[in-house]
């Protein structure tokens, strides 16, 4: 957070007029614009409706959650992944866990690692429904928003159903999973998964042939591959500018290696070859919670390590030696070996990646969040440039980002 | 100087080659290969993994290890997509904290540099535009440093 007219000798005043008699002007979009889905402020040079510059100013929204994480032990920092991106909680806690449980060389049963995928990729719809309706809404779109949100809040109901939490789920802990999951979790899921590709064909015939969306969204938003790569964007916006590279296949976590899904792509570019790219992959990943719910393993929920997982509340409060695990852990922490891991998973906006350095105490000596979206927000202002003010709303939605994810 | 398996990768065996002095040492922790490269050596090293496929900048990130010295460790998470390998360099940055600026060779540099910048107060010569982006302007002090308290100085739950 800055101050970029100061910084960059820029006069809020307008810059009066080109040649051609086109008059130049600054404009101040946000923090508070509902087109930023957070807090974002977008410093905008404008020639006429023509963005010639675009300075975005980041920092509205910054916790300092990696600062706290050095101050919690490494058990109470999952509560903090929460709350880095409120809409792929369960992805971030997936990540700290695998860095954790890398460090701690813990062999995670799989049952637990099937429920993990599931989770993720129930997340991954969560999230892109927001996107989809909140990035349709901005276009005009009303209707897709409520039909996204209906959705959605059957997700957060499952969600709780597990966790007790609609979104600081703290749900996937280093070790396992935070609770046995409920009964008649698999009822739940089932029914939702079942009409829920039905819901992505509703979505998709109030969208995908509209004329005025088509128009706003071909041809809009284009920049290289070669370009998105060097501004650190990844996820769906890479592969819909054509390349086929998703973590889930490329560095497999989680047993994701024994799932069968493809890899949407598409070449164009633009904002229309993104939503299709997220419409697809909300199919697949719908694909996946079907083949998770049909093999999912027998067994533990949490690896057989006292010295991490807290102990069951039955032993607890039966057995004397689980109670004074239960003490240890949780009044002093577990230690983790002195180290450092880094490990990505693909978050529904991209590669999300914790780097954790352990000197070995029960505290976290540094966390460091490789958020999807800090990466992507660096393409903002080439995406912007030479654009029509009315197109930055369709870029800005196309790139779905997350302002707590970008400022942590 | 590299041990085996990180011999095995053509990039990291040519950097041996090229730049005989750069890499003070190496491991393999984890199956994650890491290489301490010397301060001065930064940014050519940079380019020439660049050359040699590390297309993708991941990240850069610092480790304060207040009060041992020199004080920093700066971190630059590399990831080549054509190999699928990903390598960790790490600078030791003591006084002054300065180091050469990655933005000529990965545009994604620019905000992370900014950021260890404003969080831990490292400042990269040749940077564009070397201001704060998280914290305020005119913030005093550095955050992510291990001598700032989690509560900042101004607020102490003593007094309370």
């Amino acid at each position: 957070m800055s101050d970029p007219e100061a910084t960059l000798g820029l006069s809020p005043e307008p810059q009066g007029e080109t040649e051609t008699g086109v008059r130049r002007m600054l404009l101040n979009m946000g923090p508070q614009h509902p087109s930023t889905h957070g807090v974002l402020r977008v410093l905008i040079e404008l020639e006429g409706e023509t963005i010639t510059r675009a300075i975005p100013d980041i920092g509205y929204l910054h916790t300092g959650i990696e600062k706290q994480c050095e101050a919690l032990t490494w058990h109470q920092a999952v509560t903090l992944t929460d709350r880095v991106d409120y809409l792929a909680n369960l992805s971030n806690n997936l990540c700290y866990a695998l860095a954790v449980e890398k460090l701690l060389q813990l062999e995670i049963p799989p049952k637990a690692q099937w429920m993990r995928v599931l989770l993720a990729e129930l997340t991954r719809i969560n999230s892109h429904l927001v996107w989809l309706g909140t990035s349709a809404m901005d276009l005009g779109a009303m209707t897709v928003f409520f039909y996204c949100f209906r959705e959605r809040e059957n997700l957060l109901k499952i969600f709780e159903m597990f966790s007790g939490q609609r979104m600081m789920t703290s749900y996937i802990r280093p070790g396992g999973l935070a609770l046995e999951p409920p009964r008649g979790w698999d009822k739940a899921v089932r029914d939702y998964i079942r009409e829920f590709p039905q819901k992505v064909d509703e979505y998709e015939a109030l969208l995908s042939k509209n004329p005025i969306f088509l128009n706003r969204t071909q041809g809009v938003g284009y920049l290289s591959l070669e370009d998105l790569l060097d501004y650190g964007v990844t996820g769906p916006l890479i592969r819909a500018a054509g390349l086929a590279w998703d973590i889930r296949k490329s560095e497999p976590y989680s047993s994701y290696e024994k799932f069968d899904f493809d890899i949407p792509t598409r070449t164009a570019g633009d904002v229309y070859a993104r939503y299709q790219v997220r419409v697809e992959e909300m199919r697949q990943s719908a694909r996946i919670v079907n083949q998770a719910l049909d093999g999912m393993p027998e067994g533990p929920y949490a690896a057989d390590a006292p010295h991490v997982v807290l102990p069951d509340r039955e032993k607890m409060k039966t057995q004397m030696e689980a109670l004074i695990y239960h003490f240890k852990l949780v009044y002093e922490g577990y230690r983790v070996p002195a180290g450092e891991a880094y490990q990505v998973i693909e978050s529904p906006r991209g590669e999300l990646g914790y780097y954790v350095v352990s000197d070995g105490s029960a505290k976290p000596y540094r966390v460091f969040m490789r958020t999807p979206s800090f990466g992507t927000l660096q393409a903002l202002a080439p995406m912007f440039e030479g654009r029509l003010i009315a197109d930055s709303i369709a870029c800005m939605g196309s790139l779905d980002f997350v302002l707590g994810d970008v400022d942590r | 100087m590299l041990p085996e398996r990180l011999k095995a990768i053509p990039a990291l065996s040519a950097l041996e080659e090229q730049f005989p002095g750069a890499v003070e040492s190496a491991s393999d922790a984890l199956g994650e290969p890491t290489l301490w490269i010397a301060k001065d050596q930064i940014l050519p090293v940079c380019r020439f993994l660049k050359e040699q496929g590390f297309i993708r900048l991941s990240g850069i990130t610092a480790v304060d290890r207040h009060p041992a010295a020199p004080r920093f460790e700066v971190v630059y998470l590399l990831h080549s997509l054509e190999a699928n390998i990903r390598v960790r360099l790490k600078c030791r940055v003591g006084e002054p904290f300065e180091l050469d600026s990655v933005t000529g060779v990965w545009r994604s540099a620019n905000w992370y540099e900014r950021e260890v910048f404003d969080l831990f107060g490292v400042v990269f010569r040749n940077h564009p535009s070397l201001r704060r982006i998280l914290m305020p302007e005119n913030w005093e002090g550095h955050p992510l440093r291990k001598d700032y308290p989690v509560h900042g100085f101004k607020y102490s739950y003593k007094d309370e």
